[in-house]
C-alpha cells in the first residue's frame, strides 16, 4: 500500500436479506482524487459509499483507510474492532442526501460537534476552525440559526462544513444535491466544486452529469452490484465503451436528472 | 366555616406532604425509567428481557396492590418501612415502568439518519445518546411526560391506605370529624386540581422553549 492511497475497498460483498446489493467491489481513492460513482438507481452506489466509513458493515471483504484495515471476515464484535471502525469514520467523514443535520444545535454547534466531542479539541479553537468553516461555505451570517430556519441549500453547506471540521482523509457525499429543489442545487455542487479546487479527496454519488464532468478525476460506473467502468470522465461521457453505459447516459440526458429514480438512502 | 377554617393548617400540611410524595417519586422515577429505557433499547439480551419483565409487571397490576404490598408484604419479609418511604418506593417504581416506555418512544421516534450522522463522524454509542438521541427524545417525549408527572400526582392519594397523611387522607378525616364530608373533599379536590394546573403550565413552558429550535 503506498502513501498516496486515501480508501482501499478490497472484495466487498453486502446483501439484505435475499437482495444482494454489492457483489465483489474493489475501489482505490487515491490522496487528491475526485472519484464520482454513477450508476442506475440500485446498483448499489449508496451501499458502497456507505460501506467505505462502515456505516454498514459488508458482509465480506476489507476497508483500508490510511493502512488502517478492518476486515469484515471473522469476529465483529470485538472492542479493538470497534475503536478501529470509529478511527476509520473519524477520518471519512459522510454528507447525507437527507443532510442530517442535528436540529437542536445551532449552525455552528452543529460544525463544532465533533471537534469538541470526538476529536477533543478545545472548545475555543473548535469555534474558531467552526467559523472559518462557514465563512468557507458562506454562512457567516448564519452561525446562530438551528437548521429548521435553514434552506435545503445552506443545510447541506452546513453538512459540508461539518463534515471539513472533523479533518477527514477523506469525504464521502451520497447524492448530496437530490432532496434539493433545482434552484439550491447549484450553491452545493460550487461549495463542492471549491473543496476538489483545494485538493480534497472525495467520492462522490451523484446523477449531476455537467457537475461530474467538471469535477471527476475518475468516473465509476456501477450496475447491478459491480463496478462496471472505471474512466477518466473525457472518456466516460464522450465515448463509453460499455453499452449499458451508453444507454444510462442517453437516459439522463434526454430528461436530466432523475431524483425520482434515485435510492432513499 | 369554622371548623373548616380550623383545618386549613392541617390540609397544607396534608398538600405538602402530597406535593412531596410526587414530586420525589418522579424524580426518582425518572431517574430509573431512563435506565430501564436504556435496558430495553441495549443489545444485551439479558437486560432487554429485565426490562420488559419489569414494564410488563408494574404496568400490569393495580398500583394500589403494589402499595399494599410493599407496605404490609415488606415487613413479613423482615424489612420494616415507615409509610411515607415506602408510598415513595412504590410510586418510584411504578412511574419508572410508564416513563420507561416514553421515554423508549422518544428514542425510537428520533430519526435514523440522527444515529448515522453521528456515527460516521466516529461518535461512540453513549456519546451518540447523550449529545445528539437524548435531547431530540426528550423533546419529542415532554408532552406524555408530563401527562405522567400530573397523573402520578393524583395517584399518591392512594398512599392514604397504607396511613401516610397526605391531602386525601387529611379531607377524609377532617370530613369525618367535622361531619362536613363535601366541603372537604371538595377543597381537596380543588387542591390536586390547583397542583396540577401549575404542573401543566409548566409543561407548556417547557414545550415551548424546547421547540424553539425547530420552528
Amino acid at each position: 500500500m503506498t502513501d498516496d492511497v486515501a480508501i482501499h475497498a478490497q472484495g466487498l460483498h453486502k446483501s439484505f436479506g435475499d437482495l444482494e446489493v454489492l457483489k465483489s467491489v474493489d475501489l482505490t481513492v487515491r490522496t487528491g482524487e475526485v472519484v464520482v460513482i454513477m450508476g442506475p438507481s440500485g446498483a448499489g452506489k449508496t451501499t458502497l459509499l456507505r460501506c467505505l466509513n462502515l456505516l454498514e458493515e459488508p458482509d465480506a471483504g476489507s476497508i483500508t483507510v490510511r493502512g488502517r484495515t478492518v476486515s469484515c471476515s471473522g469476529p465483529r464484535q470485538s472492542r479493538s474492532r470497534r475503536r478501529l471502525i470509529r478511527d476509520i469514520r473519524v477520518r471519512t467523514a459522510m454528507v447525507f442526501q437527507q443532510f442530517n443535520l442535528f436540529p437542536h444545535m445551532t449552525a455552528l454547534q452543529n460544525v463544532i460537534e465533533g471537534p469538541i466531542h470526538v476529536r477533543r479539541l478545545p472548545r475555543s479553537y473548535a469555534i474558531e476552525v467552526g467559523e472559518r468553516l462557514l465563512a468557507r461555505v458562506g454562512l457567516t451570517d448564519k452561525r446562530d440559526e438551528h437548521p429548521a430556519r435553514l434552506s435545503g441549500g445552506q443545510k447541506q453547506r452546513v453538512a459540508i462544513a461539518r463534515a471539513l471540521a472533523m479533518e477527514p482523509e477523506v469525504i464521502l457525499f451520497d447524492e448530496p444535491t437530490s432532496a434539493l429543489d433545482p434552484e439550491l442545487r447549484a450553491e452545493v455542487l460550487q461549495a463542492i466544486k471549491n473543496l476538489a479546487a483545494h485538493g480534497m479527496t472525495m467520492v462522490i454519488v451523484t446523477h449531476e452529469i455537467a457537475f461530474a464532468r467538471e469535477v471527476a478525476n475518475r468516473v465509476v460506473f456501477m450496475d447491478k452490484g459491480y463496478i462496471l467502468e472505471e474512466q477518466s470522465p473525457s472518456v466516460f461521457f464522450s465515448n463509453p465503451a460499455n453499452t449499458r453505459i451508453r444507454s444510462f447516459l442517453r437516459l439522463m440526458s434526454d430528461s436530466g436528472p432523475h431524483p425520482e429514480l434515485e435510492e432513499a438512502s | 366555616m369554622d371548623l373548616l377554617a380550623q383545618s386549613v393548617p392541617i390540609l397544607l400540611k396534608g398538600m405538602a406532604i402530597t406535593i412531596f410524595l410526587g414530586v420525589t417519586s418522579f424524580v426518582l422515577g425518572f431517574g430509573l425509567g431512563g435506565l430501564i429505557a436504556l435496558a430495553r433499547i441495549s443489545r444485551f439480551a439479558l437486560l432487554k428481557a429485565l426490562a420488559i419483565i419489569y414494564v410488563s409487571v408494574f404496568r400490569g397490576t393495580p398500583l394500589l396492590i403494589q402499595i399494599m404490598l410493599v407496605y404490609f408484604g415488606l415487613p413479613q419479609l423482615g424489612v420494616q418501612m415507615s409509610p411515607v418511604p415506602s408510598a415513595i418506593l412504590t410510586f418510584t417504581l411504578y412511574s419508572a415502568a410508564y416513563l420507561s416506555e416514553n421515554f423508549r418512544g422518544g428514542i425510537l421516534a428520533v430519526e435514523k439518519g440522527q444515529w448515522e450522522a453521528a456515527g460516521s463522524m466516529g461518535m461512540t454509542y453513549s456519546r451518540t445518546l447523550r449529545r445528539v438521541v437524548f435531547p431530540q427524545a426528550l423533546r419529542i417525549a415532554t408532552p406524555a411526560i408530563g401527562n405522567r408527572f400530573i397523573a402520578l400526582m393524583k395517584d399518591t392519594s392512594l398512599a392514604s391506605v397504607v396511613t401516610v397523611v397526605e391531602l386525601t387522607r387529611v379531607a377524609e378525616s377532617v370530613g369525618s370529624s367535622t361531619f362536613r364530608y363535601v366541603e372537604a373533599f371538595v377543597v381537596a379536590g380543588a387542591v390536586y386540581w390547583l397542583i396540577n394546573s401549575v404542573l401543566s403550565v409548566g409543561q407548556e413552558v417547557l414545550e415551548r422553549r424546547m421547540g424553539r429550535a425547530y420552528a
